[in-house]
């Protein structure tokens, strides 16, 4: 037992798979017990058999597919209009001073605005259609994108810029070479966290005002009383994200190989 | 060639702590083509200043540095340097490392592989051309970055307390690998370190610099034969030399440790 709490140690791939299985189980066993056992009542807390049969239908009806296709569309281009400009420029803010004394004072500002509080102003601007989903996104995602490049690439080690210098390398050569490959396993960390938070901010764009997408149909589901599709909702999300972190992974796995450590 | 001239540098520069700091004053030095330099110090004397000074990665405050009569006013791949951190690009591999500055200038791939393969081997690290830099010991990614500016073939090799970070078992060895590549590949090398050992195993001179602010306060020729071999560091006459500079040095880390 002692062994288990020595921090940091490896524990065996048995045991690793098993704890994860067990917790896991253990959940889902609660909510078997709860439903199938009657100490909660169905129309607040669905059945699994419910929750299959329900997801049979949104999946047969094409509902869900639809919604799904929303939602993804609506994430995508937000994450990657924010992703394009947010990167480049959270690099050279934190690489130059300049581009720092521009915008973050701005940038600071906007990044402790809950996106949230402007979803009411954004939807008197642009409405409730996927634009307004779009900005949302974009809106909570980019500013800390800013801020996590930025943190990034002040982190190059001076001497990695030095050795390049004296190895005849220019200015422009500089960042090329050196900022921009030094700086990709930290974009790619920060890709990865702002995905998981852009989901966050998509369902409760979609859940304030929209007509279409994941959010919408959770909505949809908890006016007609239809506690099931909400869990297929949520399932459905949680499975997208795991989904999207994976390939994150993966690809940071093949795109760049000396990150896995030895 | 790769003749470097010091002349009368003055380096200051303002801390916010203790307002401002001459870290270099009126240093004068000479260092001939091909010859071996080392410059020895006590710590926070200005020694790897003066290192970056010549690599025009840092500007005088007063005097001028020059190589070959050229005054260096920035970096430039005619004066390379080795870091105490090993610095290799973690997302490029050995071979890769070792071709970055023949890549910069555009040197076509095939010669470009030739020349790195070249000095791998020269390091002692055959076989380990597609490894990164993370599943290498400290020594031999010193090797890959020695290797990496050899074959950029710099007039200058400035080496800032390159195997300061290794064990000293592998700085000996170091030092051994580092001496044989010279003796065959003959270049100017400033050298910079603390340890005098390492100082008078090196050099064809070593110079002595005081605590802040730093200037030369002695110049001891070493008239040990090459090749060299580990065992020198036991002669008569290497022990010698040793207590003269360590009579200097003792005094010096004295004064910089009452002045901090």
């Amino acid at each position: 037992m002692n062994q288990l709490f020595i921090p940091k140690k490896p524990i065996s791939r048995k045991l690793e798979v098993g704890a994860g299985v067990i917790v896991s189980g253990a959940v889902l066993a609660a909510w078997c017990l709860l439903t199938y056992g009657g100490v909660v009542q169905s129309n607040f807390l669905p059945r699994p058999d419910e929750v299959l049969r329900a997801f049979g239908v949104v999946l047969a009806d094409g509902s869900l597919l639809k919604h799904t296709g929303v939602s993804l569309t609506e994430i995508y281009l937000g994450f990657f209009l924010s992703s394009i400009i947010a990167v480049p420029l959270g690099l050279f803010m934190g690489s130059f001073r300049i581009v720092a004394a521009a915008v973050e004072p701005l940038v600071n500002f906007m990044r402790y605005l809950p996106v949230t509080a402007l979803i009411p102003l954004l939807i008197l601007w642009i409405g409730i259609g996927i634009e307004e989903k779009i900005a949302v996104i974009f809106l909570g995602t980019f500013f800390q994108q800013i801020v996590l490049c930025a943190d990034v690439s002040g982190q190059v080690s001076d001497d990695l810029y030095n050795v390049s210098y004296t190895l005849g390398a220019n200015q422009r050569q500089v960042i090329t070479r050196v900022m921009l490959p030094a700086t990709l396993p930290g974009v790619f960390d920060t890709l990865r966290v702002t995905m998981g938070w852009a989901w966050t901010f998509l369902v409760v764009a979609e859940l304030v005002a929209a007509s279409s997408g994941l959010g919408y149909m959770i909505l949809q589901a908890m006016r007609g009383l239809h506690p099931a599709t909400i869990f297929v909702g949520i399932f459905t999300i949680g499975f997208l994200g795991l989904m999207t972190d994976l390939a994150f992974k993966w690809a940071k796995r093949m795109l760049l190989p000396w990150t896995a450590t030895p | 060639m790769g003749r470097v001239s010091v002349d009368k540098v003055t380096l200051r520069f303002v801390s916010a702590r203790v307002g401002t700091v001459v870290a270099l004053e009126n240093l004068s030095l000479e260092v001939p083509d091909k010859q071996f330099a080392v410059i020895v110090g006590p710590s926070g004397c200005g020694k790897s200043s003066l290192l970056y000074l010549i690599a025009g990665l840092n500007q005088v405050s007063g005097g001028q540095c020059s190589l070959d009569g050229t005054p260096v006013s920035g970096p430039g791949a005619d004066r390379g340097m080795v870091f105490q951190s090993y610095s290799l690009f973690p997302w490029l591999t050995v071979q890769k490392n070792v071709e970055f500055g023949l890549s910069l200038r555009g040197m076509d791939a095939q010669e470009r592989n030739e020349r790195a393969r070249h000095y791998i081997s020269a390091v002692g690290l055959n076989g380990f051309e597609d490894a990164y830099s993370n599943q290498l010991s400290g020594g031999m990614q010193q090797r890959v970055a020695i290797a990496r500016s050899l074959a950029n073939d710099p007039e200058v090799l400035l080496m800032d307390e390159p195997f300061g970070a290794l064990d000293s078992q592998t700085r000996s060895i170091m030092q051994e690998l580092l001496v044989s590549i010279w003796e065959k590949e003959q270049k100017t090398v400033l050298f910079v370190t603390h340890d005098i050992d390492e100082a008078l195993f090196l050099g064809d001179v070593v110079y002595v610099m005081s605590a802040r602010p730093g200037a030369i306060i002695d110049r001891v020729e070493v008239a040990l034969d090459r090749p060299r071999h580990y065992d020198v560091v036991t002669s008569q006459h290497f022990i010698d030399m040793k207590k003269g500079i360590m009579a200097n040095l003792h005094h010096e880390v004295q004064r910089s440790m009452t002045m901090n």
